[in-house]
């Protein structure tokens, strides 16, 4: 019964620690680049200038400029307009899959987890590939008529967007199909039976009991949305700058270790209500079975 | 000791006076002015009286009576349910073929057949769950081919029951209710109502997860009348109940039947269901309808061979008929044993005929006890070689001598160490000649 303890002290107690002290120390030009450094050798004294050495100047950073708010901001914001996207995209897949006959599943199953198979910087790359102004789509494009100059699809928002739902489509598919999957078709029946024309029953049988199913898709593809690097890095412009990319600024362009650790404290501490409804989904679909 | 009703309508003589006379009456004139679609007053009447009566036990025996004296709904009055020719066809073969049923208002029916017999795709078919290939569905008169499921006046109860899950027993049971946008007292109201008639007060907040089997049983049902329906449908209801709760279940059944006078279809393979609770009992069998009859007629006169083999046991003896005359018909068997059958039926001279004899019209008797009636008419001798004790009755499996097996069946009227025949004693089985059936078929 200790171990999960054990497991979690090691390898996500201990590590977040550790930030949590770095994002109170400052900076300084040394290896590593932060003060104050516990010496252990120093004995009792050493721990009191290591406790003495903290402070909360780095949040007050954070709260004072602008770039970070607007980084939060535009995090959460991306974050909840591609989840938005996700599911719209996703919910219909999810129920094409759940009414597929019962041989296919399994196969539409792996077809969707097929792309993780593959590298994931090498599928956001080849999103570049595609999205370039000689790329494949302004390419298709042109050759069905429908745009006479290459479109400039490169660095905006909508190729942003673009790399997030294709990279977090599994995601949201997978628990949707899981919890529609469950859904009885008799019960489908059951409302016609007592009055309910079509359209009607999906509203009010299929998408309450696939409720569940959609919470859990979504947070899990907010969560690490909020956070996402690479994508808005790679196929996104310098107005599309998230908090993953900050973060990534100033730890490795500023190697100012101190502030990227509160970067990262408060975007967890920003995410800690999502979790927990997350985590309330979860327990109460297992309770619920 | 009249009571006065609310509504005004003249109080009826109580129960027990006049067994079954002024509700038949009252139901012949129902027959006679079918209802409308919204019948609301005259079954407003019959649910508040039904919630009210507290006294289950004198009901039961008085319907118990009036269903031996009386014939049942007027099967001589334009049907409620017809079904014309109507075929069903998966991926070719058909499921249902060419059948024609029809179906009367007040009447507990009973779709009764082995498994793929096509019952259950005919009950679809009422619902509007499957299309018809060929014939009608009428509906009091109306072709139902044009209208979809959710506009049937027609409801049904699932093998499965199909509860909701998110939505709790009284949430269920106004579903159907909200659908029809009726004002949100009565359908309060209404639900409070169904709910006392199943018998689950206190448990609408209930989720249907929180609820045992039986329970869960009765919430879909209490869903499936709540929007008073012309025609119940019910798809094997008890299948998954104990036999002592099914027994209730029936009983439960048949007292709702014949209070609320909604037509009832059941769809079961269980005979002794089907016969417990139905006016009238269609057998099927791959998709066609062998036999429509009141339980006992099935089982006393069944039509063909088939159909006294699927219901209870039989004892059926090849032969042809060799003469016919007032007292009945003398049938002689492969082993030139001649039998007498008392009702000669359409039977001619010369006709290959099965004569069919149930297990527990046979007189069993061990041969030195039945010496000054051995020889005599439809006697036959032979070797118990199996007992099946089953509490109330025994069945005895006899070899004869040529080989041939009879099974006769006796109420345990001693206790078993009495019993007066064992394992392999020489027995004499008689039996009148009025006890046995001649089948054509």
């Amino acid at each position: 019964m200790l171990a999960p303890y054990v497991w979690l002290v090691a390898f996500f107690l201990v590590p977040f620690l550790i930030v949590l002290k770095i994002s109170l120390s400052q900076t300084a030009i040394a290896q590593p680049p932060y003060l104050p450094v516990l010496d252990i050798a120093a004995g009792w004294q050493g721990l009191a200038d290591f406790v003495s050495g903290l402070s909360l100047a780095n949040y007050a950073t954070l709260l004072g400029d602008d770039l970070y708010l607007f980084s939060y901001l535009r995090s959460l914001t991306v974050a909840s307009v591609a989840t938005v996207i996700l599911v719209l995209v996703g919910f219909p897949i999810a129920y094409a899959m759940a009414r597929a006959p019962r041989r296919l599943r399994p196969l539409l199953v792996m077809l969707i987890v097929l792309p993780f198979w593959t590298s994931f910087l090498i599928r956001v790359y080849a999103w570049i590939n595609i999205l370039q102004r000689e790329g494949l789509l302004n390419q298709a494009l042109s050759a069905l008529g429908l745009i006479d100059q290459p479109v400039t699809w490169l660095a905006t928002d909508t190729a942003v967007y673009i790399g997030l739902v294709y990279s977090y489509l599994p995601f949201m598919i997978l628990p949707l199909y899981a919890s529609l999957e469950k859904l009885d078709s008799t019960l489908l029946e059951a409302a016609a039976d007592l009055g309910c024309p079509r359209w009607k029953v999906f509203w009010v049988v299929t998408v309450p009991l696939a409720l569940p199913g959609l919470g859990a898709g979504a947070l899990l593809c907010f969560i690490p949305i909020a956070g996402e690097f690479v994508i808005p890095d790679l196929l996104g412009g310098s107005d599309t700058v998230m908090i993953g990319q900050t973060l990534w600024t100033e730890f490795f362009a500023n190697k100012d270790w101190p502030v990227a650790s509160a970067v990262a404290i408060v975007l967890v501490t920003l995410l800690v209500g999502p979790i927990a409804i997350y985590q309330h989904i979860q327990s109460r679909q297992i309770e619920g079975r | 000791m009249a009571r006065s009703h609310p509504l005004g309508l003249a109080a009826k003589p109580p129960r027990g006076h006049s067994p079954g006379k002024p509700r038949e009456e009252k139901r012949r004139q129902a027959l006679k002015n079918p209802p409308s679609s919204v019948v609301r007053p005259k079954f407003q009447l019959n649910i508040s009286r039904l919630v009210r009566i507290k006294e289950r036990h004198t009901d039961r025996a008085t319907l118990q009576m009036r269903r031996r004296f009386t014939p049942g709904p007027d099967c001589a009055g334009e049907p409620l349910v017809r079904f014309a020719a109507v075929t069903k066809r998966f991926a070719g073969v058909p499921a249902v073929d060419r059948l024609s049923l029809d179906i009367h208002q007040g009447e507990f029916f009973a779709l009764l057949g082995p498994s793929g017999c096509g019952k259950t795709t005919l009950l679809r078919i009422l619902a509007g769950f499957e299309a018809p290939d060929e014939g009608r569905v009428l509906l009091a008169g109306e072709d139902l081919a044009a209208v979809p499921p959710h506009r049937r006046p027609v409801n049904m109860m699932f093998q499965s029951y199909a509860l909701f899950p998110h939505l709790t027993v009284a949430g269920n049971i106004a579903f159907g209710l909200r659908q029809d946008h009726l004002p949100k007292q009565e359908i309060a109201a209404r639900v409070e109502e169904m709910i006392a008639l199943v018998k689950l007060e206190g448990l609408g907040p209930r989720k249907p997860d929180q609820l045992s089997g039986g329970q869960r049983q009765r919430v879909a049902l209490a869903r499936s009348l709540a929007k008073r329906p012309k025609v119940l449908l019910l798809d094997e209801p008890m299948a998954a109940l104990d036999k002592k709760l099914r027994e209730e279940t029936q009983f439960e059944l048949m007292d709702l039947q014949a209070r609320l006078g909604t037509a009832f279809v059941i769809v079961t393979h269980d005979q002794g269901e089907a016969m417990t609770v139905a006016h009238r009992i269609a057998v099927m069998d791959r998709g066609e309808i062998v036999q429509v009859a009141t339980p006992a007629e099935i089982y006393e006169q069944p039509k063909s061979r088939w159909v006294a083999a699927f219901i209870g046991d039989v004892n059926l003896i090849e032969g042809g008929v060799v003469a016919t005359d007032a007292a009945g018909a003398m049938v002689e068997d492969g082993g030139g044993r001649r039998y007498r059958v008392a009702d000669a039926g359409s039977a001619t001279v010369g006709a290959r005929v099965a004569i069919a004899l149930r297990p527990e019209k046979l007189r069993v008797a061990p041969v030195a006890a039945a010496s000054a009636t051995a020889g005599g008419e439809n006697t036959v001798r032979g070797r118990v070689w199996d007992i099946g004790y089953l509490g109330d009755v025994s069945l005895y499996r006899v070899r004869l001598a040529d080989g041939t097996e009879m099974k006769a069946s006796l109420a345990n009227v001693t206790r078993l160490v009495e019993r007066p025949i064992g394992w392999d004693d020489e027995v004499v089985l008689t039996w009148a000649p009025s006890a046995a059936v001649l089948l054509t078929r």
